[in-house]
């Protein structure tokens, strides 16, 4: 039942200039095997139904905490609570594994990440973020009186990033090569305001854009830039040249999903300047490895699996005056736990539907927390794509294309140093907030999609057909919570940090941004409240 | 009529010069491409097939006979001509050579193939048709004659492949030019502006013949001074194996790896020391890279070395000493020897990996750092993976490219060792074929700097003299005032360093 033609699709994916001309040179004999994992849409919108649901006695049991949600913040929370020897408590997932957007695949030679694949190392300031990484040695002692470090293998090892312009590779991510003097004039200008920004301090000594965003300042100075896109910052501040735009709305979709007059000013300055100690200093190094993020959610998993109960349909969440009562479908039975706290770590715009009340008397407008889609596809290669030229720049471990409406690739074996051979490409393509943009993306095959993610990678390496052996898809129909104007600095996020009625909110939505570190921060901060 | 015997030594020239492409053509992708009897049969297939699409072109010509019989000779003169010269340039910049060299041979083939029926047809109206076909073949067989006895004997050797492509390119402007006079009646249009264009031809082809010297510098060409014996793309790299005057030389990549005449001297300088350095009796030597197995040569003549664990990236290379047969003698077959065990991998992911007893001595011999493949083999990541499979007492050398020519690559090496925990000593001889080289050796505890090489071992160059002089640094290449990095995974100094100090030696 395809309803589309090939060149629609592509049209609607890559654009219609490059549709024609990719559908007139026909596609290749040889297309890869593959399907669509993850995500199971229909488990949760079962949710939707608001169906009553009633519980036999006999499946009641009793625990001190349930956290709802098994992404990044509900596994943070139950990683702080063993890390405090309190393990009454139940950890519940949606899903078949935890995880969510940072989940990972096991594959040969390395994994793979599904998602959010690095962690900028974290300001000494963020001592619970850095705590986690001693723990994993991943942040390690660098000798008597100098702070710790992390060793080599762990950061991401260079090359970090090309990209892909008028046929060849260029080091970087800003287009360097045939920049004007005016282009660069600009690049420089751009960067003094990002600098001017690094050392910005409001009156109490805060920064203004600094991870966790519960940390920036709320000096007006800063947070007005929330009521302008970056888009129209940009014009304000007469930047024009092509290539710093491309560099900009690059950036907001690649952290964000969003296009560049879409995000907020405040979110768009947040990406260039909070991971920058000092002005003039490289943006704090990358923390990855094949699994990306992955590797964080193993751990956390190790630590927590003995909580963990997978395939739970949480259906009901049902506050009282001494606990909460969750109910969830374990299968084909129902079941229940009384619990006297709740930790609400899923996305909060799915609280209305769970939350008995909720909707009657909101704590806060859940449907504030609006959600973008993407699709990511695990390209499994027999060898690496052959250079077309013996001088282009080598495969990075980023790897984007400056035409192109997604965001890249990046290449699984990078960091182990695995340089020859079969490797996996994770490539990344967010909707970016278009209207149905999210029943558009449910809407096509596994086959619409492979197709895009090969036409797409075709320009850079016209041997993809012969290399990918597989290719497989995963839809995020909700991934990323969007930094649009008016949101992160509306006082919606204070409203929902608050816990209501013995449900504390634990989520990256909280803080506006999609990001590891905050989802991190919000699940250690539930957990503390009810350990205190 | 008097013209028509002249038009016959025209076949005759057209012939010699035809065949001369063909054989160019054959035996330069037989060079560069390896495997003389797939590029001949290929080569002669297409050309022939190519000639046949010619003659049935002609067909299509049907005015202005003598002019377009001289158009032709001047563009057989230009892609025939500047054939060698392309396709040797062509196969340093580009990767779809086998594309451009098929290309030319099937042009070639398409002009040559209209030359003779177009002659034929011009000297019609002055013979009959039995005593023209029989001349005209006859010119054509005896031409192709004297070209396939001139081009090995003469050719090929007094010329070169580029001045013999250029020289016929030479002859047939002159047979087009010529023919101007030739056919002077027949020729209906402007006759000065052929005249000028064969003029301007025969002219670039003449400059280039004499400059043919520089030319060559650009191709590949200058890299191959010698005939190139053995040449295969493997999964990773190319490798050329030439024969000259001065013996057997190995490139990877277009990069000299050594040559017959004074490897020695490397490899003795590179293995010698780490075992003078080492105290006691060593018993297991490790080796990454490496793969021509002459490092192994020199180990193997310890009798106290049980064990040699080799890994070497590419398969192809570690078999080399099978597929040439000269490089099996000069490493004295040493890959048979039973106490080598032999790995095909990325040193880089087998320390990452292996697990085994630790060694008494590393040998690290990895082409230079001029990519980030290779980069991540010079970092105190791998040095530091390295240690976790050696011994406390354990001495290690590694090749650190040349600290007169890549000053700071060379100490960037050192300081890296020296920042991943190695008490390191460098040091430098000369190889004339590489120019001056350097070296680090290396332990895990500060050591004395070896005096003199281990007694009762063969050598050739080292000396108890000039083994102690390896240690001492000219001014020109000790360490320099800037300030080095330390090459780890997330910078990869160590490749900028390379490119910009071997950079300033390209042309």
């Amino acid at each position: 039942m395809t309803l589309f033609t090939r060149r629609e699709i592509l049209t609607a994916f890559l654009g219609a200039p490059f549709a024609l001309t990719a559908c007139s040179s026909g596609s290749s004999s040889r297309f890869p095997e593959g399907e669509i994992v993850g995500q199971s849409v229909s488990l949760g919108h079962i949710l939707r139904e608001n169906r009553t649901f009633e519980v036999p006695l006999d499946n009641w049991e009793t625990k001190k905490v349930a956290i709802i949600g098994a992404g990044i913040a509900g596994l943070s929370a139950a990683w702080k609570f063993r890390r405090a020897n309190f393990d009454d408590f139940v950890l519940l997932e949606l899903e078949k594994v935890v995880g969510g957007t940072a989940r990972s695949g096991q594959g040969q030679p390395v994994g793979y990440p599904w998602g959010a694949h690095y962690l900028p190392v974290p300001f000494e300031e963020n001592h619970e973020l850095r705590g986690l990484l001693e723990e994993m040695q991943i942040l390690v002692s660098g000798g008597e009186s100098s702070p710790a470090i992390v060793p080599e293998q762990y950061l991401c090892r260079e090359p970090e990033e090309r990209v892909f312009y008028k046929g060849r590779w260029y080091e970087g991510l800003y287009l360097n090569a045939g920049a004007s003097d005016d282009d660069k004039r600009q690049y420089d200008a751009f960067q003094k305001q990002i600098d001017y920004w690094v050392n910005w301090r409001d009156a109490k000594g805060n920064r203004a854009f600094v991870v966790p965003v519960g940390s920036c300042s709320t000096d007006a100075t800063v947070t007005s830039l929330d009521k302008i896109t970056f888009g129209e910052w940009l014009r304000q501040n007469n930047f024009t040249s092509e290539r710093l735009v491309w560099y900009c709305d690059y950036a907001c979709r690649d952290d964000y999903g969003l296009k560049l007059d879409q995000t907020s000013a405040w979110a768009g300055l947040f990406y260039f300047c909070s991971r920058v100690r000092k002005s003039g200093e490289e943006s704090q190094p990358f923390i990855t490895c094949p699994e990306g993020n992955g590797q964080f959610v193993n751990y956390f998993h190790e630590v927590v699996k003995a909580n963990v109960r997978p395939s739970q349909v949480v259906v009901s969440v049902v506050p009282s005056a001494h606990g909460v009562d969750v109910v969830c479908i374990d299968g084909d039975s129902l079941r229940g736990v009384h619990c006297q706290k709740a930790i609400f770590a899923a996305p909060m715009f799915t609280a209305p539907y769970v939350i008995r009340g909720f909707r009657e008397d909101p704590p806060f407008a859940a449907g504030e927390f609006q959600h973008n889609s993407w699709f990511v596809a695990n390209l499994f290669l027999k060898d690496r794509p052959k250079p077309r030229f013996t001088k282009d720049f080598p495969l990075a471990w980023d790897n984007v294309v400056y035409d192109s409406p997604s965001l890249g690739y990046i290449t699984a074996t990078h960091q182990k140093g695995i340089d020859y051979g079969p490797t996996i490409l994770t490539y990344y393509y967010p909707m970016c907030a278009e209207e149905n943009s999210r029943t558009k993306l449910f809407n096509y095959e596994w086959r619409d999609l492979a197709d895009v993610c090969l036409t797409d990678l075709s320009r850079a390496h016209p041997d993809i057909y012969e290399l990918a052996d597989r290719i497989d898809i995963m839809r995020w129909g909700h991934a990323m919570v969007s930094p649009r104007p008016n949101f992160i600095w509306s006082g919606i996020r204070e409203q929902a940090t608050k816990p209501y009625r013995n449900i504390h909110f634990a989520h990256t939505d909280l803080s506006g941004v999609a990001l590891f570190e905050e989802a991190f921060y919000h699940g250690v901060r539930a957990a503390r409240a009810i350990l205190e | 009529m008097k013209r028509a015997p002249l038009l016959f030594l025209n076949v005759f020239v057209i012939a010699t010069c035809g065949l001369i492409y063909e054989l160019l053509a054959g035996t330069l992708s037989s060079y560069v491409l390896g495997d003389s009897i797939t590029q001949f049969s290929i080569i002669i297939g297409v050309y022939l097939f190519a000639m046949g699409v010619g003659s049935w072109l002609s067909r299509f010509i049907d005015k202005n006979l003598a002019e377009r019989f001289v158009d032709i000779e001047i563009a057989v003169a230009v892609v025939g001509g500047f054939s060698a010269p392309l396709l040797f340039l062509s196969f340093a910049h580009l990767s779809y050579f086998s594309i451009v060299l098929y290309g030319i041979v099937f042009a070639i083939g398409v002009l040559v193939g209209l030359e003779i029926p177009l002659l034929m047809r011009i000297l019609k109206d002055e013979l009959d048709f039995k005593d023209l076909v029989s001349r005209v073949l006859a010119f054509d067989y005896i031409g192709a004659l004297v070209a396939s006895l001139l081009f090995p004997l003469f050719l090929v050797p007094k010329l070169g492949l580029n001045r013999t492509s250029l020289l016929f390119g030479m002859l047939n402007a002159g047979i087009g030019i010529w023919g101007t006079w030739l056919l002077l009646p027949l020729i209906k249009g402007n006759v000065t502006l052929l005249r000028i264009k064969g003029a301007v031809v025969l002219v670039l082809l003449a400059i280039a013949f004499i400059k043919a010297d520089r030319l060559t510098t650009l191709a590949e060409d200058a890299l191959f001074v010698d005939n190139i014996i053995y040449a295969k793309s493997s999964a990773y790299q190319r490798i050329i194996v030439t024969k000259g005057k001065t013996g057997y030389a190995l490139f990877l990549n277009g990069n000299l790896q050594f040559n017959s005449f004074d490897e020695y001297r490397y490899h003795e300088a590179l293995v010698h020391p780490a075992f003078a350095a080492y105290q006691g009796e060593p018993k297991r030597v490790l080796v990454l890279g490496g793969g021509d197995g002459l490092a192994l040569r020199e180990i193997e003549k310890y009798r106290s070395v049980e064990f040699i664990q080799i890994v070497d990236l590419d398969p192809e290379m570690t078999n080399i000493s099978n597929a040439v047969p000269a490089l099996g003698d000069l490493n004295r077959h040493s890959f048979s020897d039973p106490r080598v065990h032999l790995t095909n991998g990325d040193a880089f992911v087998w320390l990452d990996g292996a697990q085994t007893e630790p060694f008494d001595i590393a040998i690290v011999d990895f082409p230079d750092p001029n990519n980030f493949a290779l980069g991540k083999l010079y970092t105190t990541r791998f040095y530091n993976l390295l240690r976790s499979k050696l011994k406390p007492d354990s001495s290690v050398v590694v090749q650190t490219t040349s600290p007169l020519i890549a000053r700071k690559s060379f100490w960037c090496i050192v300081k890296t060792l020296e920042t991943a925990g190695f008490s390191v000593k460098p040091y430098q001889t000369t190889v004339p074929s590489f120019g001056i080289w350097g070296y680090a050796l290396a332990k895990l505890q500060p050591f004395e700097t070896p005096a003199k090489p281990r007694s009762g071992i063969e050598l050739h160059f080292l000396n108890d003299q000039s083994f102690s002089s390896l240690f001492e640094f000219p001014s020109d290449t000790t360490v320099p005032d800037d300030d080095i990095e330390v090459n780890r995974l997330d910078n990869q100094s160590l490749v900028r360093y390379y490119e910009a100090e071997w950079r300033r030696f390209e042309q």
